[in-house]
């Protein structure tokens, strides 16, 4: 049922994005432009790369909601590496920010773990600590763009082969996390651990060590969006960022990852941050003032749940076998 | 079968002497924790023993605590609500806008009540109605109650609230007791009997304990869990009078990130973030123990961020410690 299941909500999503530019087009036809298109998909690469993030932890049956503020502190530290070394070379900083993303990542992961801690509890406790710590290391102060070296600015916008690197950063990760989900034991794990956690013990498959990781993979990608966040706006301060954990979740919730685990897919996830991104950059065009952002993407988020639940409704609980055979 | 596992399992026909229970309580320890927060800031800083100084430290929990109260309901039945703030913004954004058409302060009062009952029947219906998680569906409406603000206000602000709809956040009942800290007491003790002395408390438990249990023991679980979430939303309106009125001003962003300061509130009040277990009391300590560590940091000038790394230490460090206290424990037992 699952695999019959998955790309019908893919089209439905892929009509729904395809409607939704017909409909802007008719406002203002340059939005369907192919340049303007691609500038959309390079607003939305941060949101697409933190949404597969997002989606392995939900898969497992967790949550992240310290995504953002992950990527802020991480942003801030390679901000103020660059500042004080502004030789070192791009790789070096972005390596950095991986680790230092996934080093944050593993905190959450090891609370969840080791400690049995709900990751709700876990990542809005450490989404404020971050925070803080971006506060206390920055003494509230800016990293401007001035300050920063023009190679660490200039490398998300770079274009290859016509698209900025920060898009193909995003289309890479797509890539990989395809690749991942389908074809290599962890991500097979993954889905198990959400489906039934304790079907995938009894397969041998280790539950708080699969979540343990998921927290990594996701504080990993947040920690190098951060460096493309900060690059690429080339301004780091505490607030940046702020908020954007619920649209990462509004993203996988649209995108039809169940957040009961066990049910999604790379698509849905990239289909869902591509929908989030065209609505924001289409509110300006049809001249719909962007307060309208926030209210939008709730209820976007509402009605996508309630059309999961919908689609994928359990049966009831089977008390009398020989009933349900008859049937 | 049967047999062997009731053979093995000890049960006490009696357990230990209340008091002995009392002192070994996750409340005992707390309010430990919070006469020693007390002592510190009067030692650390020469304004903290001062009445009114005092006085104007409750206003760092009171609004928070009467959400608390109704959200310890919320969690101990299983559910969750983070969309308190955003109906805060929602409330407090209406009673503005009709405070701009001359509303006086009883509408306004009816208007935030109202507001805040809307928006938790809103969550309701989700989760009660069409069955969704509600940490899914509080997270949408978290955005959806403050993006109806932010399009109603833009990046402006309501002022110009009626004289005497100041009393609620700024006014004394007797020399240094604010109104507020009266409510705040009030809604304490009507949360504290109707959790553990009515019937509804008690279905409130064993709806977090086994919702199905509860179902087939005759509970009607999805009418509790709605008007739990009507409480949370009503309370919400409550702060949102209190806080409107003790600023004077409305702007979309009021009362950002008070979701989590609420549900830390909860858990270090001895909650169970799971369902099932928790007290009034302690939720009453807990926030005495915010109130005080926000306030002791806030006379030795700690700017508010650097505050929130200690509600988030906090936080986790309650729920943390005691597990990693039995994990040593355990592995010590071992030989």
């Amino acid at each position: 049922m699952l695999p019959r299941f998955l790309p019908v909500r893919e089209t439905i999503l892929s009509v729904a994005i395809l409607a939704l530019l017909l409909l802007i087009s008719t406002r203002f036809s340059g939005f369907i432009a192919p340049a303007n298109l691609a500038n959309v998909f390079n607003d939305t690469a941060p949101l697409i790369i933190l949404a597969l993030g997002q989606m392995v932890v939900i898969l497992t049956r967790c949550i992240d909601l310290s995504v953002a503020a992950n990527l802020a502190l991480t942003g801030m530290v390679v901000a103020m590496i660059n500042v004080a070394l502004p030789g070192l070379p791009i790789p070096v900083i972005i390596a950095i920010a991986i680790l230092l993303g996934a080093l944050m990542g593993a905190v959450n992961g090891l609370l969840v773990w080791k400690l049995a801690i709900p990751p709700i509890v876990v990542t809005l406790g450490t989404m404020t600590i971050f925070r803080g710590i971006i506060f206390l290391i920055s003494d509230g102060k800016w990293v401007n763009a001035h300050e920063m070296s023009s190679a660490f600015t200039g490398f998300p916008r770079a274009a290859v082969l016509g698209l900025p690197v920060l898009s193909w950063v995003a289309v890479l990760t797509v890539i990989i996390f395809g690749i991942m989900m389908a074809r290599t034991s962890l991500g097979r794990s993954i889905f198990a651990v959400g489906g039934n956690p304790h079907a995938a013990v009894y397969t041998g498959i280790d539950v708080g060590k699969t979540q343990f990781l998921a927290f990594v993979l996701s504080g990993a990608l947040a920690g190098l969006t951060g460096y493309l966040w900060v690059a690429r706006y080339a301004v780091a301060y505490v607030d940046i960022a702020g908020g954007f954990e619920l649209e990462v979740v509004a993203a996988c919730v649209i995108g039809g990852i169940s957040i009961a685990g066990g049910i999604g897919s790379v698509g849905g996830a990239v289909l869902g941050a591509l929908f989030l991104g065209v609505v924001k950059n289409a509110l300006p065009v049809v001249n719909i003032s962007p307060f309208w952002q926030l209210a939008i993407s709730g209820s976007a988020i509402l009605i996508a749940v309630a059309f999961n639940a919908r689609a994928g409704k359990a049966k009831g609980r089977i008390i009398l076998k020989s009933a349900e055979a008859s049937t | 079968m049967t047999d062997a596992t009731s053979q093995t399992r000890h049960i006490p026909d009696r357990l230990h002497s209340r008091l002995y229970a009392t002192l070994r309580s996750w409340e005992a320890l707390l309010l430990a924790v919070a006469v020693a927060i007390f002592i510190v800031n009067s030692f650390t800083s020469p304004y903290f023993l001062n009445a009114w100084n005092l006085s104007d430290a409750t206003f760092n929990f009171t609004e928070k605590a009467m959400i608390a109260f109704a959200m310890a309901l919320l969690i101990i039945a299983g559910e969750i609500d983070l969309s308190v703030a955003s109906i805060i913004a929602l409330a407090s954004t209406a009673m503005g806008f009709a405070a701009q058409y001359g509303a006086g302060t009883p509408e306004l009062v009816i208007i935030g009540l109202t507001v805040g009952l809307l928006c938790g029947a809103f969550n309701a219906f989700f989760v009660t109605v069409l069955g969704l998680p509600s940490i899914v569906v509080t997270i949408g409406t978290m955005s959806l109650f403050r993006g109806i603000s932010f399009i109603i206000l833009g990046d402006g602000a309501y002022r110009g609230y009626p004289a005497d709809f100041a009393w609620f956040g700024q006014g004394y009942v007797f020399w240094v007791i604010t109104v507020e800290m009266v409510l705040f007491v009030i809604i304490a003790v009507i949360y504290g009997v109707l959790l553990h002395k009515t019937n509804f408390g008690r279905a409130v438990y064993a709806i977090g304990n086994n919702p199905t249990g509860a179902l087939f023991s005759g509970i009607r679980v999805q009418r509790v869990k709605f008007i739990l979430f009507l409480l949370t939303g009503l309370m919400s309106g409550v702060a949102a009078i209190c806080l409107t009125s003790r600023l004077g001003s409305t702007r979309p962003s009021i009362a950002t990130g008070m979701e989590l300061e609420v549900v830390t509130m909860v858990v270090l009040g001895g909650v169970n973030i799971l369902g099932g277990s928790g007290s009034i009391p302690g939720v009453v300590i807990a926030a005495f123990v915010m109130g005080l560590v926000t306030f002791g940091l806030g006379l030795l000038n700690v700017p508010g961020i650097v505050m929130s790394i200690f509600i988030g230490l906090l936080l986790i460090g309650v729920i943390a410690l005691p597990r990693l206290w039995t994990m040593i424990a355990a592995r010590r037992a071992k030989p």
